[in-house]
């Protein structure tokens, strides 16, 4: 059985899909058998971050059509063997995308593989709930700035009812905090919220913080997911996150400046 | 072809909607008295089922057309789903609307629109007042009240959900800004409450808030409010205690 990940915000363009394609590579190249599935129909893009945009025959939508076997559908990354993509579908539209179909497609993957990442729209709509709706585990996406925190809160609320797990009164789904885009002196110079200021509100386990990097924009314009870039620091970071996930205890790094604006507005309450 | 599937079901539930009890046939202050209440919780009220009880007014021979009281509470945005304590002629009418009479049970629990209903008139009692009072109204010969249990949460309230308790509401962890809690009686909040809080929400003006840590958007008892601009600097982030007197919120911090 898979364990199946949503990596979710609310808010667009937090590095969700980013996100996504760093932690399924960096599971992947631990040894266990991933596949990412790029939820965002319409306006796909996980496969251009992995570089295997060339390679797309078959999509999400397809197979859950049944007009494809999952197998003809999904495509074998290129820098490892143990890691696979779904891609979205550029042209067709959203409706195609259906819980019952989503939900056969995820139990046919969830025999074959270790992990099932799921990239989510942004947004609070059908595929973003879609994304999430048989997750296990849930790594919120966020910014340090006040609408990306109400939109992750927002979330959160979303993982809570209106799962699966939540349906069947299950155990509810684990819910990790990923703050990304941080920037230590935009922080420091009070421009951006620092970790308690957001911590503050959300209250979730923290499983990293990815600095802003040049990195991230050059691998993902060369497709190599920016995990694989052990000089970069969102890369060290995103090899953190995934240790972290995968339990082992590493102190967390590029974190000067915890404190934002907030904070220093109205004063720690200790 | 053989096909055994079946075509439907019958399954025995519950289904809950509120009660409206009307105290008086004046349509005009009835309307404005909801609208009231809607303006505070628009999105909760939105599409509800509403039985409406007409028990109070027939005992006091106060004639009410139940065709014109329907079509206003269908302008506000209820849906009127049953007709209670409805003379013969109001069934008639209710009948003619497709809307069910309903005549097995005699009595009521539940709480009312604390408008229409005089605070002077009833008797305050401590914890839980609002049932007890109304069944008394009613019948008073009645068995002994019912409580309303508490509701206990643990989880995090985050924005854009919403909860609602007919008795106590109890909340482990935070209220997010954005989220909304309700209840007919007391709200205890032993984290931090940055959300909507509203108590009593039926009216009982002896409901209070409780909370470690006041942040929030808007506090509300029995209908009297006030948002986060009119808190005062002092009580913010403290552990306070809200209540009314005099039909003025009165916050106090918890020493
Ligand atoms: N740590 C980072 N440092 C610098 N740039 C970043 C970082 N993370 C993401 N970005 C940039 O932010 C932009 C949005 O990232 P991404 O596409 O991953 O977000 P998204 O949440 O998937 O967006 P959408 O909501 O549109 O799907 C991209 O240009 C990406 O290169
Ligand atoms: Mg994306």
């Amino acid at each position: 059985m898979a364990r199946i990940i949503v990596v979710t915000s609310g808010k667009g363009g937090v590095g969700k899909t980013t996100t996504s394609a760093a932690i399924a590579m960096g599971l992947a190249k631990k040894g266990h058998k991933t596949v990412v599935i790029d939820f965002d129909v319409g306006l796909r893009n996980l496969d251009l971050i992995l570089g295997c945009e060339r390679r797309v025959v078959y999509d999400f939508i397809n197979v859950i059509n049944g007009e494809a076997s999952i197998n003809q559908a999904l495509i074998r990354d290129k820098n490892c063997n143990q890691l696979y993509i779904l891609p979205a579908s550029q042209t067709r539209d959203k409706d195609a995308l259906t819980q019952e179909g989503v939900g056969k497609v995820l139990e046919e993957l969830s025999k074959e593989f270790d992990y099932i990442v799921c990239d989510s729209p942004a947004g609070i709509e059908k595929g973003a709930n879609l994304a999430l709706y048989f997750a296990d585990d849930a790594f919120v996406v966020t910014n340090p700035e006040i609408s990306s925190v109400r939109d992750s809160d927002r979330m959160l609320g979303i993982l809570s009812s209106k799962s699966r797990r939540a349906e069947r009164n299950e155990e509810p789904i684990k819910e990790y905090l990923l703050l990304t885009r941080y920037d230590s002196d935009r922080v420091k110079s009070g421009e951006m919220l620092g970790l308690d200021d957001v911590q503050e509100i959300l209250s979730l386990e923290l499983l990293g913080i990815i600095p802003e990097s040049k990195s991230v924009l050059s691998a993902s314009n060369a497709g190599i997911p920016v995990i694989l870039n052990e000089k970069s620091e969102a890369g060290q970071a995103y090899a953190d996150v995934v240790a972290r996930y995968l339990g082992e205890k590493l102190p967390h790094r590029f974190i000067d400046g915890k404190q934002g604006f907030l904070r220093r507005l109205f004063g720690g309450r200790k | 072809m053989l096909n055994t599937s079946p075509v439907l079901e019958f399954k025995s539930s519950t289904f809950f909607a509120p009660i409206l009890i009307l105290f008086k046939n004046d349509i005009a202050a009835i309307e404005l008295a909801l609208q009231e209440k809607v303006n505070l919780a628009p999105e909760f009220f939105k599409d509800s089922p509403l039985i409406i009880d007409l028990r109070e007014l027939n005992k006091q021979n106060l004639d009410l057309d139940f065709i014109q009281i329907a079509g206003v509470l269908r302008n506000i945005g209820f849906f009127p789903v049953g007709i209670r304590g409805g003379n013969e002629q109001q069934n008639k009418q209710a009948s003619s609307l497709f809307i069910p009479i309903d005549t097995a049970r005699e009595q009521t629990n539940a709480g009312t629109t604390g408008e229409a209903q005089k605070p002077e008139n009833t008797k305050p009692a401590l914890s839980q007042p609002e049932t007890t009072v109304i069944k008394e109204l009613i019948n008073p010969a009645s068995a002994p009240p019912i409580y309303a249990a508490a509701t206990l949460v643990t989880q995090p309230i985050r924005s854009g959900q919403r909860i609602y308790a007919t008795g106590d509401l109890i909340i482990m962890s935070q209220v997010s800004a954005g989220a909304e809690i309700m209840a007919e009686g007391n709200i205890h909040v032993y984290n931090t409450l940055r959300g909507r809080a509203l108590a009593g929400v039926h009216g009982n003006t002896d409901a209070r808030i409780f909370c470690f840590d006041l942040q929030a958007e808007l506090i509300s008892i029995a209908g009297d409010y006030k948002t986060s601009e009119d808190l005062n600097k002092q009580i913010y982030k403290k552990p306070v205690q809200i209540y009314l007197q005099n039909h003025a919120l009165i916050i106090k911090e918890i020493a």
